[in-house]
């Protein structure tokens, strides 16, 4: 058979209309929804004006009351730390009981459902009710936190530990182990990395979350900082403002120094 | 068949039938026994049962019927704790090696024991005096003395192999099964890890089950083969009984043969 004689089969990508359809839709909502909210250039550029004002009157900062300022500073570290320890020791075996690979569907429903109801609320939100039930202060915020705590660690532990490879579980069931040396062995030490990970971001969520909480009354330096702000205080603003940056990354610190101590040169290949 | 049959054997398979999906038969009514001791060879074409027949010996695969005699009873309806008693007498060897990538060489040797360990103890990785010594004194037959605070995933996967099979050693088993254990490995190291199944089988005298895909290999190391084709054994016998006329009825076709 001669090259000239065979036909040209020409071929072209399939197309996705139903990708294109959904694209266009977002579109035509951005547009409707940008009309509806009155969001438009000149309010825009009077807010870049009022905000200029705003930061003038915080400079330079000052702190008005130091004691304020450590105490809030203080409570909030104490809340962060104690609901990141509470919360990731209640997460894992929540989290272990989530992964439908290895749990039957009557003990993973429950677990993914409690997951997922930790999950819907913002710690805020969460705090608030807190509040109402056990009163202003510390305790309400560390509540809240440890809720959040649980639905983030538990839901990632959960998919962590449903990636893992199952070959390495057979060979330990293999042995004759009972269940709980099958996740000791089998199971653990392929989560391990990935799991002081979530922990530590978890810590350090954590820890702004721990700023914030104190807005609605649940302790730490969001009270402190509401308050300057309802006295017009923008100069302690700044200063706690400030503070909670130091704060941060004080944090963000540790919590790479944590994760160097137990994972070494694993943290390398993990990320 | 040439089966020894009664007292002498260290495992014996009755009409076990598997099957994934119902009425799909993976293994068809399959009947076999394995001697207190020797290498055994099952060879047959990709999907014929092999892996699924090593498997429901200890039951990583639940069998659909039959019976499995080990230590003197039917393990096959076994549950839990005695179940678990069953599996710790028998070791497993995979292709894959399986080995726990993030543990260390000794910590996946040790993990052979922990059918007999305590979770506590487990944890804390306590395990007897007795079991350590074992294990660094198998590191040393494997070759692999230096090496025992090496991560697994830091081997190559001939080491990695060595450590599987002192990992089924350190049970202690009184069968040793092996699924293909050399096919992801090069020819060389093949042979070397065959012959140290056959060796620690013999100084341990554990009688040996092995899965594999090289009939020459096969030939060289075992003392009997048993040929497998649409889940039933087709062949039971010596390497020299293994004519061209049995692989053609094993595998099929003529062609590859010449």
């Amino acid at each position: 058979m001669s090259v000239s004689s065979t036909p040209i089969r020409r071929w072209t990508p399939p197309g996705n209309w139903t990708g294109r359809v959904v694209w266009l839709l977002l579109a035509a909502y951005v547009v409707y929804a940008i009309g509806q909210l009155d969001f438009n250039a000149s309010r825009f550029i009077t807010g870049i004006d009022n905000g200029a004002r705003f930061i003038g009157r915080m400079i330079p900062p000052r702190i008005v009351q130091p004691d304020a300022l450590a105490k809030g500073l203080i409570e909030s570290l104490e809340i962060a730390l104690l609901a990141s320890f509470a919360g990731i020791v209640l997460a894992l075996p929540i989290g272990l009981a989530a992964a439908r690979n290895l749990m039957p569907a009557w003990v993973s429903w429950p677990a993914r459902a409690l997951i997922a109801a930790a999950r819907s609320f913002h710690p805020v939100i969460v705090a608030i009710v807190f509040v109402k039930a056990v009163g202003f202060g510390a305790l309400a915020g560390i509540c809240a936190l440890v809720v959040a705590s649980i639905g983030f660690i538990g839901k990632l532990f959960a998919e962590a530990i449903e990636e893992i490879s199952l070959k390495q579980v057979e060979a330990i069931r293999a042995t004759g182990a009972s269940f709980m040396n099958v996740i000791c062995y089998g199971v653990l030490p392929q989560v391990f990395g990935r799991f002081i990970g979530f922990a530590t971001y978890q810590l350090d969520s954590n820890l702004r979350n721990s700023t914030m909480v104190g807005i609605v009354g649940a302790g730490g330096i969001g009270g402190t900082l509401f308050s300057a702000f309802q006295r017009f205080d923008y100069d302690f603003v700044a200063a706690i403002l400030l503070s909670i940056i130091a704060m941060i990354m004080l944090g963000e610190v540790l919590a790479t120094w944590v994760r160097g101590v137990f994972l070494g040169r694993e943290r390398v290949e993990a990320e | 068949m040439t089966t020894t049959v009664g007292s002498g054997a260290a495992l014996s398979i009755r009409g076990l039938v598997k099957e994934y999906v119902r009425g799909k038969r993976v293994l068809d009514g399959l009947s076999l026994d394995v001697p207190a001791s020797g290498l055994t060879a099952i060879i047959g074409p990709s999907g014929t049962g092999k892996s699924t027949l090593l498997r429901c010996i200890n039951r990583l695969v639940e069998p659909t019927a039959g019976e499995i005699v080990f230590g003197g009873r039917d393990i096959t309806p076994l549950r839990g704790k005695a179940l678990r008693e069953a599996r710790r007498e028998i070791g497993m060897v995979f292709q894959e090696y399986n080995l726990v990538e993030r543990l260390t060489v000794m910590e996946n040797l040790l993990s052979g024991r922990l059918g007999y360990t305590p979770a506590w103890a487990a944890w804390r990785r306590k395990f007897p005096q007795d079991d350590i010594e074992r294990a660094f004194s198998l590191l040393d037959q494997v070759g692999l003395a230096s090496f025992a605070n090496q991560r697994a995933d830091a081997l190559s996967g001939g080491q990695r192999q060595r450590v599987g099979i002192a990992r089924a050693v350190m049970q202690n088993p009184r069968l040793l099964l092996a699924d293909e254990p050399t096919s992801s490995l090069d020819p060389k190291t093949s042979v070397e890890i065959m012959a140290l199944m056959r060796d620690l089988g013999r100084e341990h005298s554990i009688p040996v089950m092995v899965n594999m895909h090289d009939v020459e290999l096969a030939r060289r190391f075992a003392e009997r083969i048993v040929g497998m084709s649409g889940g039933q054994i087709v062949f039971d016998g010596p390497p020299e009984a293994m004519t061209d006329e049995v692989l053609k009825n094993i595998y099929g076709g003529a062609s590859w043969l010449s």
